[in-house]
């Protein structure tokens, strides 16, 4: 640990700011709660609101855990997981169970989570309604007057176009049926891992300066149509490396003449079972 | 029989400028009243503020709900304000594509105020929207063509078509009609008048063009520089105009 920084980066009152208002989005599920957000030495995009959110959690006696696109090994991860390593010094992994906190961008893990862990979510846009409303003003107040029919538009555009509910990622969600939520980009098919979660989930949006929460149990419900119901993405392929056929696949092209392999997005869940086969 | 909107010395001020001002009228249900009068004259001003989307300076606008309550607009709350004009109003703007939304598709306009209503059914949903279209006469098969893709006559129609789909009692509109050709206009006041009937809604329209108020209104309010000039039967006033600026509106008329 370098001793010139604070533990963790932030200093004190700032992490004060941050838990203070953790524990509103906490008290208000799906709330998004404004932040001062501050600068930190990586760029907008690369996670700063996740960061920020892990910084003001983090104890000594913490085990980091963060991925990118469900793996570790990816620039991104990489680079947090030694900021945190540096000016925190505490533990890291990249197994799954061993983790007490998980930053993530894109994935839950693949791993059923426990109680004692946390989930920080690094959020590009935490406005499920943006894109239909570009005004800050009246988003709000839809979301005071809970008026969210306007969602089911763009949902009704993805049928009337595609047939079929096309988006495939940012699936907005409505959290313990009051607040319509965006679940940050991870894939649909980890929206049904949200619900009742055990463990804590957290939102940071160090752009936007918002943060919400998803606290354990709580229910959450992705939206849908009555005769178009909520549907996660399914492969015809099974992991070629562990044989999976349950986890969410990432298709690699791996030469020039466009041969590709299905593999599990999620790299921990997928090397712990093939220890196992080997074993 | 008892009215449907009762609106008693509405005034409406831009600061010093006066909007209209002391301005007092009854609308009945089924009943058709459209205000005239020349550009400048407060009537969209006016219209505005009976339809709670200006807040009134002085008077009182009050409204005969559904369940026979009389709701005073002054003392409405912002979320009562937004679910009396999506479930019992509509508002039809003069420019379609100020009422419309441009970026998704003419089913998803009219089907938009069903989903804010809670309706969460797709095949019922595109079945109305399609039945709505064909109202307006807007060839159904079209139902996933974006407004932009319309022309100006088809973007209006949409917009009625959108407005009404929840079968409002009371629907404001500000010069539907204004800036098309003709030929379009008379399609487009023939189906209000179809619809208007069928319907057996109450509105208040405002236009510019006495042809129209001839055409829809049984009563008309002409207005002048922010106030009321003359109100009465629109047969009455177009034939028999007692107040100058009346008479000068009358006789301003193009005929050929």
């Amino acid at each position: 640990m370098t001793s010139n920084y604070n533990f963790a980066f932030l200093d004190e009152n700032t992490k004060r700011m941050l838990r203070r208002a953790l524990l509103k989005a906490v008290a208000i599920p799906g709330y998004q709660v404004p932040f001062g957000s501050r600068e930190m030495p990586l760029p907008y995009g690369w996670g700063t609101g996740g960061i920020q959110l892990t910084a003001a959690l983090l104890g000594p006696d913490d085990v980091l855990k963060v991925i990118d696109q469900g793996a570790d090994d990816t620039t991104n991860a990489v680079n947090i997981r030694r900021f945190f390593a540096r000016v925190a010094g505490v533990a890291t992994t990249e197994r799954t169970i061993e983790a007490s906190v998980i930053q993530t961008r894109h994935r839950i893990p693949e791993t059923p989570l426990r109680e004692d862990q946390i989930l920080v979510f690094q959020v590009p846009e935490p406005e499920p309604l943006r894109t239909l409303e570009p005004r800050e003003a009246e988003t709000r107040t839809l979301h005071a007057l809970a008026d969210y029919g306007l969602m089911h538009v763009k949902l009704y555009e993805d049928i009337a176009q595609y047939g079929h509910i096309a988006t495939s990622y940012d699936y907005p969600v409505l959290v313990d049926g009051r607040f319509l939520t965006s679940p940050s980009p991870i894939p649909k098919f980890d929206n049904p891992k949200l619900d009742h979660s055990p463990a804590l989930m957290l939102f940071g949006a160090g752009r936007e300066k918002r943060l919400y929460a998803i606290p354990p149990y709580t229910r959450v419900e992705s939206l849908a149509f009555e005769d178009h119901p909520f549907e996660i993405q399914r492969w015809e392929h099974q992991c070629e490396l562990c044989g999976a056929d349950e986890s969410y696949l990432d298709e690699v092209v791996v030469d020039d003449l466009g041969s590709r392999m299905f593999v599990c997005s999620d790299t921990d869940y997928c090397g712990q079972r093939r220890a196992e086969q080997a074993a | 029989m008892s009215a449907l909107l009762q609106v008693r010395g509405l005034s409406h001020n831009y600061g010093q400028r006066i909007g209209c001002q002391d301005v007092s009228f009854d609308l009945h249900p089924g009943e058709l009243l459209c205000i005239v009068g020349e550009s400048g004259s407060g009537k969209s001003t006016l219209l505005k503020t009976a339809a709670a989307q200006l807040t009134a300076s002085s008077g009182s606008v009050r409204y005969h709900q559904r369940d026979g309550a009389w709701l005073d607009l002054d003392e409405l709350s912002e979320a009562d304000r937004r679910r009396l004009a999506r479930e019992e109003w509509g508002f039809v703007t003069q420019n379609p594509r100020d009422g419309l939304r441009l970026n998704v598709s003419a089913g998803a306009n009219v089907a938009e105020r069903l989903m804010a209503l809670g309706m969460r059914n797709y095949g019922q949903l595109r079945e109305i929207a399609r039945g709505w279209l064909e109202r307006v006469e807007i060839d159904p098969s079209r139902i996933d063509d974006p407004p932009t893709a319309f022309s100006g006559g088809m973007q209006q129609r949409l917009q009625i078509a959108r407005t009404l789909v929840t079968q409002p009692r009371l629907v404001f509109m500000d010069e539907p009609t204004a800036g098309l050709d003709v030929s379009v206009q008379a399609r487009i006041l023939d189906l209000l008048r179809r619809l208007v009937n069928e319907l057996g809604l109450a509105a208040v329209m405002v236009t510019h063009d006495l042809a129209v108020a001839r055409l829809l209104a049984a009563r008309t309010m002409v207005m002048q520089g922010g106030r009321v000039v003359e109100t009465g039967l629109t047969d009455q006033i177009l034939d028999d105009p007692q107040h100058p600026y009346t008479q000068l509106l009358v006789s301003s008329v193009l005929t050929t």
